[in-house]
Formats: C-alpha cells, structure tokens, sequence
C-alpha cells in the first residue's frame, strides 16, 4: 500500500495503481473532470499508464455552480 | 440598430454575462438563464468529494451556451494559474475569468498577483478576463499584459452595493477608448446594471443579483432591458448636467 494526498485527504491505495484506474474508483458522475498530479495537469490521454507513487499530491476536480 | 459585441473575436448578441451560482434549484437557474437571453455563463473550478456524489453540473446548462470557467477561490497567481490550466484541460477552453482574491471578507481583487497570473497565462495562449479594482492604471496594465478585456468591479462580490464609484468608470471608459471593458461584481439591481452601461461599460457580469432575488427568471428579465437600456442611452449621448432649470416649454408666447 501506498499513501497519496487526494484532493486534501490522505488515503492508502494499492501499489501500481495509474490515474485511470484511480479516477475510475471515484465512480465519478461528471465526465468533464481535470487531473494535477504533483502541481502539474496530466491530460486525459496520458492517464492510464501515469503511476501513482507514495506521497504523491492529486487534485480531481469538476465543475460547480459560480460567479 | 445592430450592435453586437465582440470579445477576443467572439461576437455576442446580449451584453449581460451571468453566473451560475447560489440558485436555489436548478429549475430556477435554468429559467433565469433563459430569460436573461446571456450567451455566456461563469462556472467555478472545485475539488471533485471523494465520497461518490458527484454529479455534473455541467449537464444542467443549456449547451448552446459559451461557459466561462473562473478561478474564485484563489488567493495568489500560483493557484490562480494551475486553477485555470484544469479548466481549459476539463473544458477544452482557452477562456478564464482570472479572479484572485486579496481578501476573505471583502472578496476585493489582490490586483498585483491578477496582474502575475494574467502574464503567465496570456503566454500560455489563455483568453484572460481579468476581475480587478475599478482603476485605470491597473487596466492599462492588464491589457498591456495582453487581456482581451477588462473586468472593473463595481462593488464588492455579492455585496449588490451598485456601482460605488462611477467616476472610475467614466475615466475607464474615457482615457481606454477601444477597450473593452465589462463591469463584473456588485450589481444589485437592474438601475445599477443600467448605471454602468449608461457610462460606457461594454457588458456586465453579475450572479448573485439574479440568484439571491426571489424569482430570478423575473430578474433576469429585467438585467436583460436594463443593460439594454444603458447601452442605447450610452449610445443616443445622455444630456448634460445642470445646476439650475432649462425651460422644455417655450417662454415667450406664454400669456400674461
């Protein structure tokens, strides 16, 4: 297991897991959803097979009501 | 009279721009929007909960209708920045409203990390649409920087206060001729959308004027002739100001 920080919360996940899989666990609704690993966008394209590692800082985020 | 308006080489019919947030359904939301008759709508940026009830809001816009994504929330350039590189990348947009607050209580603009973030951007190939103090050097900054427009407040986020101070405005609009200038934040009521369009304002951005009021279809409705009807006394060239009367009836031929 592996600790990450997702979206400000700490979570252990299994080793080798890429940021296809990890987006797909968070069964999302909305499908308009942008990925930062470590501070940096990763497109979409470039999700699956992009290995999360131990520590790693990720921000999913979606789009809501605004000004 | 046809009179379009064109941002960053993007023509729009209606010169209101409205917000997204603090409907209290979805239905009311939907109904103002369509009243409004904007053209573009504001969504914010937001972490996606983590416990499974995310939907998506963005299902609940009319698709024909352009979506600008802010960066609310952000306090320096930094979050600012990476705020807008999600958006484009979870929009495939170029256009940000870059928004960086200096200040929780006031929600009023850090101007100097908006000027950064705007820099950075600009590079970047964004649209940037920057929300700041209603203040002339700042806007000449910003669209030095490369902004396609600039976003005055007219007050503080929310506040529905109107336009505090229009000699700012009239200065804007005088010393920045070509510029285009949307007053965004502040607008309470429709005679304070009209206020500013009557100074020369090119659009106005509002949300929580037509959100907060108790039926927001009905307010859209009257932001939309509001600004409408700033624009076309902007446009005939307002009468000037007197201290004393100017008679409208003819003084001589009065009987005695």
């Amino acid at each position: 297991m592996i600790t990450i920080h997702l979206n400000g919360e700490t979570r252990e996940i299994v080793d080798g897991i890429d940021l296809d899989s990890l987006v797909d666990k968070l069964s999302l609704a909305a499908k308009r959803i942008a990925v930062e690993l470590n501070g940096s966008v990763v497109r979409r394209i470039d999700w699956p097979g992009t290995v999360v590692n131990d520590g790693d800082k990720i921000e999913v985020v979606h789009f809501v009501g605004g000004g | 009279m046809s009179d379009t308006f064109e941002l960053a080489g993007t023509n729009f019919t209606s010169r209101l721009i409205i917000g997204t947030g603090k409907y209290r359904t979805y239905d009311e939301m939907k109904s103002a929007h369509a009243a409004s008759g904007a053209e573009m709508v504001t969504v914010a940026v937001n972490r996606v909960p983590l416990d499974g009830s995310s939907e998506s809001f963005l299902d609940h816009l009319n698709p024909t209708i352009r979506i600008l994504p802010n960066t609310a929330g952000c306090y320096d350039a930094d979050h600012a920045i990476r705020t807008a590189r999600l958006a484009r990348e979870a929009l495939e947009t170029e256009w940000i409203k870059l928004e960086v607050i200096g200040d929780q209580t006031t929600l009023l603009p850090d101007n100097e990390q908006t000027l950064d973030a705007a820099k950075v951007l600009v590079k970047e190939g964004f649209i940037v649409l920057p929300y700041f103090s209603d203040d002339l050097i700042m806007a000449k900054k910003l669209l030095d920087a490369g902004c396609p427009a600039v976003m005055p407040l007219a007050a503080p986020i929310g506040s529905g206060m109107g336009v505090q101070n229009p000699s700012n405005l009239r200065i804007m609009r005088e010393r920045l001729p070509d510029a285009t200038i949307i007053v965004d934040a502040g607008v309470g009521v429709p005679s304070d959308a009209a206020i500013a369009m009557e100074l020369g304002a090119d659009a106005i951005l509002m949300n929580t004027a037509i959100a907060e009021s108790r039926d927001p279809a009905s307010m859209a409705t009257a932001m939309k002739l509001a600004v409408e009807a700033g624009r076309l006394a902007y446009l005939s060239g307002r009468m000037p100001k007197r201290l004393y009367a100017s008679a409208s009836s003819p003084i001589e031929g009065a009987i005695k």
